[in-house]
Protein backbone atom coordinates (compact mmCIF):
# COMPACT_ATOMS: atom_id res chain seq x y z
CA UNK A 1 0.00 0.00 0.00
CA UNK A 2 3.15 2.29 -0.86
CA UNK A 3 1.40 4.01 -3.71
CA UNK A 4 0.05 7.56 -2.60
CA UNK A 5 -3.44 7.49 -5.57
CA UNK A 6 -4.23 10.13 -7.29
CA UNK A 7 -7.84 11.02 -8.01
CA UNK A 8 -9.00 12.93 -11.41
CA UNK A 9 -11.07 16.16 -10.19
CA UNK A 10 -13.16 17.14 -13.16
CA UNK A 11 -16.32 18.58 -13.75
CA UNK A 12 -19.83 16.67 -13.44
CA UNK A 13 -20.32 16.79 -17.33
CA UNK A 14 -16.61 16.38 -18.50
CA UNK A 15 -16.94 12.91 -16.27
CA UNK A 16 -19.98 11.61 -18.22
CA UNK A 17 -17.94 11.62 -21.35
CA UNK A 18 -14.48 10.56 -19.78
CA UNK A 19 -16.82 7.52 -18.04
CA UNK A 20 -18.53 6.61 -21.25
CA UNK A 21 -14.77 6.87 -22.92
CA UNK A 22 -14.01 4.07 -20.81
CA UNK A 23 -16.90 2.08 -21.00
CA UNK A 24 -16.23 2.63 -25.13
CA UNK A 25 -13.36 1.18 -25.04
CA UNK A 26 -14.80 -2.43 -22.81
CA UNK A 27 -17.33 -2.86 -25.16
CA UNK A 28 -14.69 -2.13 -28.33
CA UNK A 29 -12.35 -4.71 -26.86
CA UNK A 30 -15.22 -7.10 -26.34
CA UNK A 31 -16.15 -6.72 -30.44
CA UNK A 32 -12.56 -7.47 -31.28
CA UNK A 33 -12.24 -10.38 -28.99
CA UNK A 34 -15.36 -12.03 -29.69
CA UNK A 35 -13.91 -13.51 -33.05
CA UNK A 36 -17.39 -15.40 -33.76
CA UNK A 37 -19.68 -12.61 -33.74
CA UNK A 38 -17.26 -10.18 -35.61
CA UNK A 39 -16.66 -12.20 -38.22
CA UNK A 40 -20.38 -13.19 -38.53
CA UNK A 41 -20.93 -9.15 -39.02
CA UNK A 42 -18.43 -9.30 -42.00
CA UNK A 43 -19.60 -12.69 -43.33
CA UNK A 44 -23.07 -12.17 -43.17
CA UNK A 45 -23.61 -8.72 -45.89
CA UNK A 46 -21.06 -10.68 -48.24
CA UNK A 47 -23.37 -13.77 -48.21
CA UNK A 48 -26.50 -11.67 -48.65
CA UNK A 49 -24.62 -9.29 -51.03
CA UNK A 50 -23.53 -12.85 -53.35
CA UNK A 51 -26.93 -14.64 -52.83
CA UNK A 52 -29.15 -11.52 -53.83
CA UNK A 53 -27.27 -10.43 -56.53
CA UNK A 54 -27.01 -14.39 -57.83
CA UNK A 55 -30.82 -15.31 -57.13
CA UNK A 56 -32.69 -12.09 -57.83
CA UNK A 57 -31.13 -9.98 -60.29
CA UNK A 58 -32.36 -12.13 -63.45
CA UNK A 59 -35.80 -12.04 -61.69
CA UNK A 60 -36.73 -8.82 -60.19
CA UNK A 61 -36.85 -5.87 -62.41
CA UNK A 62 -36.24 -2.33 -60.72
CA UNK A 63 -38.21 0.69 -61.61
CA UNK A 64 -36.18 2.81 -64.26
CA UNK A 65 -33.95 -0.29 -65.32
CA UNK A 66 -31.42 0.60 -63.06
CA UNK A 67 -28.90 -2.68 -62.98
CA UNK A 68 -30.29 -4.76 -59.84
CA UNK A 69 -26.64 -5.28 -58.24
CA UNK A 70 -26.51 -0.96 -58.14
CA UNK A 71 -30.62 -0.82 -56.71
CA UNK A 72 -29.42 -3.60 -54.00
CA UNK A 73 -26.59 -2.30 -52.59
CA UNK A 74 -28.59 0.79 -50.47
CA UNK A 75 -30.70 -1.75 -49.50
CA UNK A 76 -28.09 -4.08 -48.25
CA UNK A 77 -26.05 -1.51 -46.49
CA UNK A 78 -29.53 -0.43 -44.58
CA UNK A 79 -30.14 -3.35 -43.43
CA UNK A 80 -26.76 -4.73 -42.50
CA UNK A 81 -26.90 -1.64 -40.12
CA UNK A 82 -30.43 -2.65 -38.71
CA UNK A 83 -29.27 -5.88 -37.85
CA UNK A 84 -25.58 -4.83 -36.74
CA UNK A 85 -27.44 -2.37 -34.27
CA UNK A 86 -28.98 -4.81 -32.16
CA UNK A 87 -25.91 -6.79 -31.03
CA UNK A 88 -26.35 -3.38 -28.99
CA UNK A 89 -29.08 -5.38 -27.34
CA UNK A 90 -27.51 -8.44 -26.76
CA UNK A 91 -24.21 -6.49 -25.40
CA UNK A 92 -26.94 -5.04 -22.80
CA UNK A 93 -29.06 -7.73 -21.80
CA UNK A 94 -25.57 -9.50 -21.44
CA UNK A 95 -24.27 -6.68 -18.86
CA UNK A 96 -27.94 -6.76 -17.02
CA UNK A 97 -27.87 -10.60 -16.75
CA UNK A 98 -24.45 -10.68 -14.91
CA UNK A 99 -22.95 -9.32 -11.89
CA UNK A 100 -21.10 -6.58 -13.27
CA UNK A 101 -23.98 -4.18 -13.54
CA UNK A 102 -23.85 -4.26 -9.82
CA UNK A 103 -19.97 -3.62 -9.55
CA UNK A 104 -20.77 -1.04 -11.92
CA UNK A 105 -23.77 0.47 -10.41
CA UNK A 106 -21.12 0.57 -6.66
CA UNK A 107 -18.82 2.56 -8.51
CA UNK A 108 -18.97 6.45 -8.59
CA UNK A 109 -19.38 6.28 -11.99
CA UNK A 110 -21.95 8.07 -14.28
CA UNK A 111 -24.69 4.81 -14.46
CA UNK A 112 -25.74 5.92 -18.72
CA UNK A 113 -21.67 5.11 -19.62
CA UNK A 114 -22.60 1.71 -19.51
CA UNK A 115 -25.14 2.11 -22.81
CA UNK A 116 -22.72 4.94 -23.73
CA UNK A 117 -20.31 2.13 -24.45
CA UNK A 118 -22.51 -0.47 -26.35
CA UNK A 119 -23.99 2.39 -28.47
CA UNK A 120 -20.93 4.01 -29.98
CA UNK A 121 -18.98 1.08 -30.02
CA UNK A 122 -21.52 -0.34 -32.05
CA UNK A 123 -20.99 2.67 -34.32
CA UNK A 124 -17.36 2.00 -35.00
CA UNK A 125 -17.96 -1.73 -35.93
CA UNK A 126 -21.27 -1.13 -38.20
CA UNK A 127 -18.67 2.01 -39.87
CA UNK A 128 -16.50 -0.90 -40.44
CA UNK A 129 -18.96 -3.80 -41.51
CA UNK A 130 -20.67 -1.07 -43.71
CA UNK A 131 -16.79 -0.27 -45.08
CA UNK A 132 -16.46 -4.00 -46.36
CA UNK A 133 -19.97 -4.41 -47.86
CA UNK A 134 -19.11 -1.22 -50.46
CA UNK A 135 -15.40 -2.99 -50.72
CA UNK A 136 -17.61 -6.25 -51.99
CA UNK A 137 -20.05 -4.54 -53.82
CA UNK A 138 -17.51 -3.19 -56.03
CA UNK A 139 -15.46 -6.33 -56.65
CA UNK A 140 -18.61 -7.56 -57.99
CA UNK A 141 -20.05 -4.97 -60.42
CA UNK A 142 -21.45 -2.60 -57.73
CA UNK A 143 -20.69 1.40 -59.66
CA UNK A 144 -21.68 4.06 -57.45
CA UNK A 145 -22.32 7.59 -58.81
CA UNK A 146 -21.87 9.58 -55.83
CA UNK A 147 -19.32 12.63 -55.54
CA UNK A 148 -17.41 13.69 -52.54
CA UNK A 149 -20.57 15.72 -50.86
CA UNK A 150 -22.91 12.25 -51.33
CA UNK A 151 -20.13 10.36 -49.95
CA UNK A 152 -20.63 13.22 -46.67
CA UNK A 153 -23.47 12.37 -46.14
CA UNK A 154 -24.18 8.73 -46.78
CA UNK A 155 -21.30 8.72 -43.27
CA UNK A 156 -23.84 11.55 -41.60
CA UNK A 157 -26.64 9.13 -42.56
CA UNK A 158 -25.05 5.61 -41.20
CA UNK A 159 -23.91 7.22 -37.93
CA UNK A 160 -28.00 8.75 -37.60
CA UNK A 161 -29.36 5.49 -38.32
CA UNK A 162 -26.77 3.36 -36.54
CA UNK A 163 -27.27 6.00 -33.87
CA UNK A 164 -30.97 5.26 -33.78
CA UNK A 165 -31.22 1.67 -34.14
CA UNK A 166 -28.46 0.92 -31.50
CA UNK A 167 -30.32 3.23 -28.82
CA UNK A 168 -34.03 1.21 -29.79
CA UNK A 169 -31.77 -2.00 -29.59
CA UNK A 170 -30.66 -0.90 -26.26
CA UNK A 171 -34.54 -0.48 -24.96
CA UNK A 172 -34.60 -4.04 -26.19
CA UNK A 173 -31.74 -5.63 -24.37
CA UNK A 174 -33.09 -3.67 -21.06
CA UNK A 175 -36.81 -5.29 -21.71
CA UNK A 176 -35.93 -8.56 -22.42
CA UNK A 177 -35.49 -11.20 -19.85
CA UNK A 178 -32.79 -13.56 -20.76
CA UNK A 179 -29.56 -13.24 -23.63
CA UNK A 180 -31.85 -15.79 -25.77
CA UNK A 181 -34.98 -13.35 -25.93
CA UNK A 182 -33.17 -10.85 -26.88
CA UNK A 183 -31.95 -12.90 -29.85
CA UNK A 184 -35.65 -13.27 -30.83
CA UNK A 185 -36.93 -9.58 -30.00
CA UNK A 186 -34.46 -8.12 -32.54
CA UNK A 187 -35.45 -10.68 -34.75
CA UNK A 188 -39.04 -10.04 -35.23
CA UNK A 189 -38.28 -6.11 -35.03
CA UNK A 190 -35.42 -5.48 -37.71
CA UNK A 191 -36.86 -8.35 -40.66
CA UNK A 192 -40.38 -7.35 -41.69
CA UNK A 193 -39.07 -3.74 -41.14
CA UNK A 194 -35.95 -4.17 -43.64
CA UNK A 195 -37.87 -6.73 -45.47
CA UNK A 196 -41.59 -5.27 -46.10
CA UNK A 197 -39.32 -1.94 -47.43
CA UNK A 198 -37.96 -1.10 -50.50
CA UNK A 199 -34.04 -2.51 -49.48
CA UNK A 200 -34.71 -5.22 -52.11
CA UNK A 201 -37.36 -4.81 -54.52
CA UNK A 202 -39.94 -1.78 -55.46
CA UNK A 203 -42.65 -1.44 -53.00
CA UNK A 204 -45.19 -0.66 -55.92
CA UNK A 205 -44.83 -4.59 -56.57
CA UNK A 206 -46.13 -5.51 -53.18
CA UNK A 207 -49.31 -6.73 -51.90
CA UNK A 208 -52.05 -3.74 -51.34
CA UNK A 209 -51.75 -3.95 -47.96
CA UNK A 210 -48.49 -4.55 -47.72
CA UNK A 211 -47.47 -1.79 -50.09
CA UNK A 212 -49.17 0.79 -47.99
CA UNK A 213 -46.67 -0.34 -45.15
CA UNK A 214 -43.96 -0.61 -46.91
CA UNK A 215 -43.99 2.83 -48.89
CA UNK A 216 -44.74 5.01 -45.33
CA UNK A 217 -41.95 3.17 -42.97
CA UNK A 218 -38.90 4.76 -41.76
CA UNK A 219 -36.28 1.91 -43.59
CA UNK A 220 -37.92 2.58 -46.92
CA UNK A 221 -37.08 6.62 -46.61
CA UNK A 222 -33.64 6.13 -45.61
CA UNK A 223 -32.99 3.33 -48.39
CA UNK A 224 -34.39 5.61 -50.75
CA UNK A 225 -32.41 8.50 -49.76
CA UNK A 226 -29.31 6.15 -49.70
CA UNK A 227 -29.97 4.56 -53.31
CA UNK A 228 -30.46 8.42 -54.34
CA UNK A 229 -27.32 9.67 -52.85
CA UNK A 230 -24.98 6.43 -53.78
CA UNK A 231 -26.68 5.80 -57.51
CA UNK A 232 -28.40 8.94 -58.53
CA UNK A 233 -31.72 7.60 -58.14
CA UNK A 234 -35.00 10.59 -57.49
CA UNK A 235 -34.50 11.86 -54.09
CA UNK A 236 -38.08 13.35 -53.35
CA UNK A 237 -38.58 14.03 -49.75
CA UNK A 238 -36.64 10.30 -48.60
CA UNK A 239 -33.73 11.97 -47.26
CA UNK A 240 -35.64 14.45 -45.22
CA UNK A 241 -38.13 12.01 -44.11
CA UNK A 242 -35.43 9.48 -43.23
CA UNK A 243 -33.73 12.57 -40.93
CA UNK A 244 -36.98 13.38 -39.22
CA UNK A 245 -37.47 10.04 -38.24
CA UNK A 246 -34.03 9.35 -37.21
CA UNK A 247 -34.21 12.24 -35.21
CA UNK A 248 -36.90 11.55 -33.57
CA UNK A 249 -36.73 7.84 -32.79
CA UNK A 250 -33.16 9.07 -31.05
CA UNK A 251 -35.08 11.55 -29.08
CA UNK A 252 -37.46 9.80 -27.89
CA UNK A 253 -35.39 6.21 -27.25
CA UNK A 254 -32.18 7.95 -25.33
CA UNK A 255 -34.75 8.74 -22.27
CA UNK A 256 -36.62 5.97 -22.67
CA UNK A 257 -33.60 3.30 -22.35
CA UNK A 258 -31.95 5.66 -19.09
CA UNK A 259 -35.43 5.53 -17.62
CA UNK A 260 -35.48 1.57 -17.80
CA UNK A 261 -32.02 1.57 -17.00
CA UNK A 262 -32.22 2.76 -13.78
CA UNK A 263 -35.56 0.86 -13.11
CA UNK A 264 -34.16 -2.35 -14.18
CA UNK A 265 -30.85 -1.77 -11.79
CA UNK A 266 -32.89 -0.88 -8.49
CA UNK B 1 -24.18 7.70 16.11
CA UNK B 2 -19.97 8.56 16.86
CA UNK B 3 -17.34 9.48 14.72
CA UNK B 4 -15.88 6.05 15.83
CA UNK B 5 -18.85 4.04 13.50
CA UNK B 6 -18.18 3.90 9.96
CA UNK B 7 -21.43 2.07 9.00
CA UNK B 8 -24.77 2.51 11.17
CA UNK B 9 -27.74 0.68 10.23
CA UNK B 10 -31.11 1.53 11.87
CA UNK B 11 -34.77 -0.06 11.98
CA UNK B 12 -33.96 -0.98 7.99
CA UNK B 13 -37.12 -2.13 6.40
CA UNK B 14 -37.56 -3.86 3.24
CA UNK B 15 -40.02 -5.75 1.51
CA UNK B 16 -40.48 -7.22 -1.63
CA UNK B 17 -44.23 -7.07 -2.40
CA UNK B 18 -45.65 -8.83 0.10
CA UNK B 19 -42.47 -10.46 1.46
CA UNK B 20 -40.96 -9.37 4.18
CA UNK B 21 -37.03 -9.29 3.48
CA UNK B 22 -35.67 -7.29 6.57
CA UNK B 23 -38.15 -6.70 9.37
CA UNK B 24 -36.09 -3.60 11.38
CA UNK B 25 -32.04 -4.42 11.54
CA UNK B 26 -29.67 -2.61 13.42
CA UNK B 27 -26.24 -2.30 13.15
CA UNK B 28 -23.44 -0.66 13.69
CA UNK B 29 -19.73 -1.27 12.77
CA UNK B 30 -16.57 0.32 14.41
CA UNK B 31 -13.73 2.41 12.04
CA UNK B 32 -11.33 -0.21 11.36
CA UNK B 33 -13.11 -3.23 12.83
CA UNK B 34 -14.68 -6.43 11.00
CA UNK B 35 -18.33 -7.60 11.70
CA UNK B 36 -19.76 -10.83 10.51
CA UNK B 37 -23.49 -10.92 9.33
CA UNK B 38 -24.16 -14.11 10.06
CA UNK B 39 -27.25 -16.28 9.09
CA UNK B 40 -28.69 -18.73 6.94
CA UNK B 41 -29.97 -18.72 3.38
CA UNK B 42 -32.79 -15.88 3.07
CA UNK B 43 -31.89 -14.26 5.91
CA UNK B 44 -31.41 -10.97 4.48
CA UNK B 45 -28.10 -10.62 4.37
CA UNK B 46 -27.37 -9.90 0.94
CA UNK B 47 -30.13 -7.44 0.84
CA UNK B 48 -28.51 -5.48 3.64
CA UNK B 49 -25.55 -5.65 1.72
CA UNK B 50 -27.03 -4.43 -1.19
CA UNK B 51 -29.03 -1.65 0.41
CA UNK B 52 -25.70 -0.26 2.36
CA UNK B 53 -23.43 -0.65 -0.85
CA UNK B 54 -26.66 1.49 -2.81
CA UNK B 55 -27.83 -1.11 -4.89
CA UNK B 56 -31.35 -1.03 -3.44
CA UNK B 57 -33.58 0.91 -2.78
CA UNK B 58 -34.88 0.18 1.04
CA UNK B 59 -38.57 1.37 3.05
CA UNK B 60 -37.85 2.77 6.21
CA UNK B 61 -34.92 3.11 8.29
CA UNK B 62 -31.92 4.77 7.58
CA UNK B 63 -28.07 3.79 7.12
CA UNK B 64 -24.89 5.87 6.82
CA UNK B 65 -21.45 4.62 5.61
CA UNK B 66 -18.71 6.76 6.83
CA UNK B 67 -21.13 9.68 7.54
CA UNK B 68 -23.29 9.27 4.18
CA UNK B 69 -26.34 8.77 3.82
CA UNK B 70 -27.15 6.23 1.80
CA UNK B 71 -30.29 7.57 0.58
CA UNK B 72 -29.59 10.85 0.24
CA UNK B 73 -26.17 10.78 -0.86
CA UNK B 74 -25.46 7.90 -2.92
CA UNK B 75 -22.81 8.81 -5.30
CA UNK B 76 -20.91 9.84 -1.43
CA UNK B 77 -21.19 6.41 -0.53
CA UNK B 78 -20.14 4.97 -4.00
CA UNK B 79 -16.38 7.35 -3.58
CA UNK B 80 -15.67 5.35 -0.09
CA UNK B 81 -17.09 1.56 -0.69
CA UNK B 82 -15.70 -1.59 -2.23
CA UNK B 83 -18.32 -4.31 -2.64
CA UNK B 84 -17.36 -8.06 -3.63
CA UNK B 85 -20.69 -9.60 -4.51
CA UNK B 86 -21.61 -13.32 -4.24
CA UNK B 87 -21.25 -13.83 -8.05
CA UNK B 88 -17.68 -12.30 -9.06
CA UNK B 89 -19.13 -9.38 -11.08
CA UNK B 90 -15.68 -8.78 -13.33
CA UNK B 91 -15.95 -8.41 -17.09
CA UNK B 92 -15.05 -12.22 -19.22
CA UNK B 93 -13.49 -10.97 -22.24
CA UNK B 94 -10.89 -8.19 -20.48
CA UNK B 95 -7.45 -9.91 -18.83
CA UNK B 96 -7.05 -9.36 -15.25
CA UNK B 97 -4.95 -6.31 -15.58
CA UNK B 98 -7.49 -4.93 -17.84
CA UNK B 99 -10.35 -5.08 -15.54
CA UNK B 100 -8.14 -3.73 -12.74
CA UNK B 101 -7.82 -0.45 -15.04
CA UNK B 102 -10.84 -0.25 -15.77
CA UNK B 103 -12.48 -0.13 -12.81
CA UNK B 104 -9.58 2.30 -11.15
CA UNK B 105 -10.33 4.76 -13.70
CA UNK B 106 -14.65 4.67 -13.40
CA UNK B 107 -13.43 5.39 -9.40
CA UNK B 108 -11.88 8.39 -10.90
CA UNK B 109 -8.41 7.73 -10.67
CA UNK B 110 -5.83 8.96 -12.77
CA UNK B 111 -4.67 6.70 -15.37
CA UNK B 112 -1.34 6.41 -13.73
CA UNK B 113 -2.40 6.19 -10.65
CA UNK B 114 -5.10 3.17 -11.80
CA UNK B 115 -1.94 1.08 -13.68
CA UNK B 116 0.41 1.43 -10.72
CA UNK B 117 -2.14 0.09 -8.21
CA UNK B 118 -3.41 -2.33 -10.36
CA UNK B 119 0.38 -3.79 -10.71
CA UNK B 120 0.42 -3.43 -6.93
CA UNK B 121 -2.78 -5.53 -6.45
CA UNK B 122 -1.96 -8.27 -8.99
CA UNK B 123 1.33 -8.54 -7.13
CA UNK B 124 -0.58 -8.71 -3.86
CA UNK B 125 -3.27 -11.03 -5.05
CA UNK B 126 -0.86 -13.41 -6.85
CA UNK B 127 -2.20 -12.75 -10.28
CA UNK B 128 0.89 -11.34 -11.73
CA UNK B 129 1.07 -14.32 -14.28
CA UNK B 130 -2.64 -14.25 -15.26
CA UNK B 131 -2.58 -10.74 -15.42
CA UNK B 132 -2.57 -10.61 -19.49
CA UNK B 133 -5.02 -13.49 -20.00
CA UNK B 134 -8.85 -13.19 -20.35
CA UNK B 135 -10.96 -13.85 -17.49
CA UNK B 136 -12.53 -16.73 -18.80
CA UNK B 137 -9.86 -18.16 -18.55
CA UNK B 138 -9.14 -17.92 -14.81
CA UNK B 139 -10.33 -20.70 -11.74
CA UNK B 140 -13.22 -19.77 -9.47
CA UNK B 141 -10.65 -18.71 -6.70
CA UNK B 142 -8.34 -16.84 -9.34
CA UNK B 143 -11.76 -14.91 -10.41
CA UNK B 144 -12.18 -14.22 -6.82
CA UNK B 145 -8.98 -12.84 -5.66
CA UNK B 146 -9.65 -10.60 -9.09
CA UNK B 147 -13.29 -9.76 -7.75
CA UNK B 148 -11.88 -8.44 -4.41
CA UNK B 149 -8.74 -7.08 -5.86
CA UNK B 150 -11.38 -5.05 -8.15
CA UNK B 151 -13.03 -3.59 -5.29
CA UNK B 152 -9.66 -2.35 -3.63
CA UNK B 153 -8.48 -0.78 -6.35
CA UNK B 154 -9.67 2.98 -4.98
CA UNK B 155 -8.01 1.63 -1.71
CA UNK B 156 -11.62 2.49 -0.60
CA UNK B 157 -11.93 2.01 3.55
CA UNK B 158 -15.44 0.48 3.72
CA UNK B 159 -15.51 -2.94 2.38
CA UNK B 160 -18.88 -4.85 1.97
CA UNK B 161 -17.88 -8.84 1.17
CA UNK B 162 -20.63 -10.29 0.88
CA UNK B 163 -20.20 -14.66 1.23
CA UNK B 164 -16.59 -14.04 -0.31
CA UNK B 165 -15.81 -18.09 0.36
CA UNK B 166 -18.86 -19.57 -1.02
CA UNK B 167 -17.97 -21.86 -3.71
CA UNK B 168 -14.63 -21.68 -2.87
CA UNK B 169 -11.94 -25.32 -2.24
CA UNK B 170 -10.67 -25.02 0.93
CA UNK B 171 -7.47 -24.22 0.01
CA UNK B 172 -8.46 -20.89 -1.83
CA UNK B 173 -10.70 -20.19 1.38
CA UNK B 174 -8.07 -20.72 3.53
CA UNK B 175 -6.05 -17.62 0.84
CA UNK B 176 -8.99 -15.76 1.17
CA UNK B 177 -9.22 -15.91 4.81
CA UNK B 178 -5.35 -14.43 4.66
CA UNK B 179 -5.80 -11.95 2.05
CA UNK B 180 -9.33 -10.26 4.59
CA UNK B 181 -7.14 -10.20 7.41
CA UNK B 182 -4.65 -8.51 5.85
CA UNK B 183 -7.42 -6.24 4.73
CA UNK B 184 -8.09 -5.67 8.34
CA UNK B 185 -5.06 -4.86 9.66
CA UNK B 186 -4.17 -2.24 6.69
CA UNK B 187 -7.12 -0.52 8.57
CA UNK B 188 -10.04 -1.23 6.23
CA UNK B 189 -13.72 -1.24 7.91
CA UNK B 190 -15.19 -4.26 6.73
CA UNK B 191 -18.62 -6.17 6.69
CA UNK B 192 -18.54 -9.49 5.64
CA UNK B 193 -21.35 -12.02 5.26
CA UNK B 194 -21.60 -15.49 5.62
CA UNK B 195 -22.93 -18.44 6.54
CA UNK B 196 -20.19 -20.40 7.46
CA UNK B 197 -19.89 -19.86 11.54
CA UNK B 198 -16.21 -20.73 11.07
CA UNK B 199 -15.88 -17.72 8.91
CA UNK B 200 -17.60 -15.56 11.37
CA UNK B 201 -15.30 -16.97 13.99
CA UNK B 202 -11.82 -16.84 12.50
CA UNK B 203 -12.42 -13.79 10.88
CA UNK B 204 -14.60 -11.01 12.92
CA UNK B 205 -14.46 -8.91 15.95
CA UNK B 206 -18.13 -8.85 16.28
CA UNK B 207 -20.77 -11.10 15.18
CA UNK B 208 -24.76 -10.32 14.49
CA UNK B 209 -26.75 -12.84 13.90
CA UNK B 210 -29.78 -12.43 11.37
CA UNK B 211 -32.37 -15.00 10.84
CA UNK B 212 -35.73 -13.99 8.63
CA UNK B 213 -35.20 -9.95 8.59
CA UNK B 214 -34.13 -9.90 11.96
CA UNK B 215 -30.64 -9.57 14.38
CA UNK B 216 -31.35 -12.54 16.96
CA UNK B 217 -27.85 -12.03 18.32
CA UNK B 218 -25.16 -10.15 18.52
CA UNK B 219 -21.50 -10.01 20.40
CA UNK B 220 -18.03 -11.67 19.97
CA UNK B 221 -17.66 -15.26 19.60
CA UNK B 222 -16.81 -15.33 22.89
CA UNK B 223 -20.18 -13.57 24.56
CA UNK B 224 -22.21 -15.65 21.61
CA UNK B 225 -21.12 -18.62 22.86
CA UNK B 226 -21.34 -17.77 26.89
CA UNK B 227 -24.90 -16.81 25.80
CA UNK B 228 -26.06 -20.64 25.62
CA UNK B 229 -24.22 -21.98 28.63
CA UNK B 230 -21.05 -22.84 29.47
CA UNK B 231 -19.71 -26.32 28.09
CA UNK B 232 -21.23 -29.47 26.99
CA UNK B 233 -20.70 -33.06 27.27
CA UNK B 234 -20.20 -35.10 24.33
CA UNK B 235 -20.99 -39.04 25.85
CA UNK B 236 -20.05 -42.02 23.22
CA UNK B 237 -22.19 -45.34 23.55
CA UNK B 238 -20.50 -49.19 23.11
CA UNK B 239 -23.67 -50.08 21.43
CA UNK B 240 -26.85 -48.87 19.79
CA UNK B 241 -29.46 -50.25 22.71
CA UNK B 242 -27.41 -47.96 25.15
CA UNK B 243 -27.36 -44.98 23.04
CA UNK B 244 -30.87 -45.29 22.50
CA UNK B 245 -31.59 -45.92 26.26
CA UNK B 246 -29.52 -42.73 26.83
CA UNK B 247 -31.18 -40.51 24.84
CA UNK B 248 -34.44 -41.42 26.55
CA UNK B 249 -32.88 -40.54 29.46
CA UNK B 250 -31.60 -37.79 29.06
CA UNK B 251 -33.62 -36.21 26.39
CA UNK B 252 -34.24 -32.91 28.06
CA UNK B 253 -30.76 -31.70 28.14
CA UNK B 254 -29.27 -33.26 24.74
CA UNK B 255 -28.44 -30.63 21.75
CA UNK B 256 -27.15 -33.06 19.08
CA UNK B 257 -27.26 -36.66 18.90
CA UNK B 258 -25.02 -38.93 16.06
CA UNK B 259 -26.62 -41.90 15.35
CA UNK B 260 -23.55 -43.67 13.41
CA UNK B 261 -20.89 -42.62 15.53
CA UNK B 262 -23.32 -43.47 18.70
CA UNK B 263 -22.73 -40.17 20.58
CA UNK B 264 -24.95 -38.10 22.41
CA UNK B 265 -24.02 -34.42 23.44
CA UNK B 266 -25.85 -32.46 26.31
CA UNK B 267 -25.78 -29.12 27.30
CA UNK B 268 -24.34 -27.88 31.33
CA UNK B 269 -25.54 -24.55 32.58
CA UNK B 270 -23.05 -25.56 35.42
CA UNK B 271 -19.99 -27.98 34.86
CA UNK B 272 -19.05 -29.44 37.27
CA UNK B 273 -22.47 -31.00 38.87
CA UNK B 274 -24.05 -31.67 36.11
CA UNK B 275 -21.56 -33.95 34.65
CA UNK B 276 -21.93 -35.54 38.01
CA UNK B 277 -26.33 -35.45 37.38
CA UNK B 278 -25.60 -36.74 34.37
CA UNK B 279 -23.09 -39.85 34.85
CA UNK B 280 -25.14 -40.59 37.92
CA UNK B 281 -28.72 -40.93 36.08
CA UNK B 282 -26.72 -43.29 33.00
CA UNK B 283 -24.79 -45.20 36.30
CA UNK B 284 -28.03 -46.14 37.58
CA UNK B 285 -29.46 -46.70 34.49
CA UNK B 286 -26.48 -49.44 33.82
CA UNK B 287 -25.77 -47.79 30.36
CA UNK B 288 -22.13 -48.47 29.83
CA UNK B 289 -20.16 -45.29 28.28
CA UNK B 290 -17.48 -45.92 26.43
CA UNK B 291 -15.75 -42.29 26.06
CA UNK B 292 -16.63 -39.00 27.40
CA UNK B 293 -15.41 -35.36 26.82
CA UNK B 294 -16.19 -32.15 27.86
CA UNK B 295 -15.85 -29.76 24.99
CA UNK B 296 -16.85 -25.33 24.34
CA UNK B 297 -19.43 -24.94 22.28
CA UNK B 298 -18.86 -24.23 19.06
CA UNK B 299 -20.45 -21.75 17.07
CA UNK B 300 -23.17 -24.23 15.26
CA UNK B 301 -24.08 -24.64 18.85
CA UNK B 302 -24.84 -21.43 19.65
CA UNK B 303 -26.69 -20.58 16.06
CA UNK B 304 -28.69 -24.08 16.78
CA UNK B 305 -30.00 -22.51 19.92
CA UNK B 306 -30.50 -19.22 18.70
CA UNK B 307 -32.58 -20.25 15.77
CA UNK B 308 -34.71 -23.04 17.89
CA UNK B 309 -35.33 -20.75 20.61
CA UNK B 310 -36.69 -18.30 18.10
CA UNK B 311 -38.87 -21.19 16.66
CA UNK B 312 -40.56 -22.38 20.20
CA UNK B 313 -41.17 -18.48 20.78
CA UNK B 314 -43.42 -18.51 17.59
Amino acid sequence: MAAKLEFTNRPRIVQVFSDSLVMIRRSSTHILRNTDQLLGTFFQPIMFLVLFTAVYSGAIKTSGGVDYTNYLMAGLIVQTLAFGSTTTALAVANDMQKGIIDRFRSLPMNNLAVLNGHVISDLLRNGLSAIVLILAGLVIGFRPDANFLDWLLLVGLTILLTLAFSWLSAILGLIAKSVEGVQWLTFVFVFPLTFASSAFVDPTTMTSWLRGFAENQPITHIVDAYRSLLIGTPMGDSALLAVIWLTVIIVVSIPVASWLFARRTT
Amino acid sequence: MSLADSIVVSKLKKSYGKTVVLRGIDLTVKRGSMVALLGPNGAGKTTTVRILSTLLKFDAGSVTVNGHDVAKDPDGVRQVIGLTGQSAAVDELLTGRENLVMMGRLYRLTKASAKERAEELLRQFDLVDAADRPLKTYSGGMRRRLDLAVSLIATPPVIFLDEPTTGLDPRSRLAMWDIIRQLKNDGATILLTTQYLEEADQLADRIVVIDEGRVIAEGTARELKAKIGNDRLELTFTNKKAFEAAKRELHTTIIATDEEELTVVTLLKNTDNDVRAVLDRLHAAKLKIESMAVTKPTLDDVFMSLTDKKQEGK
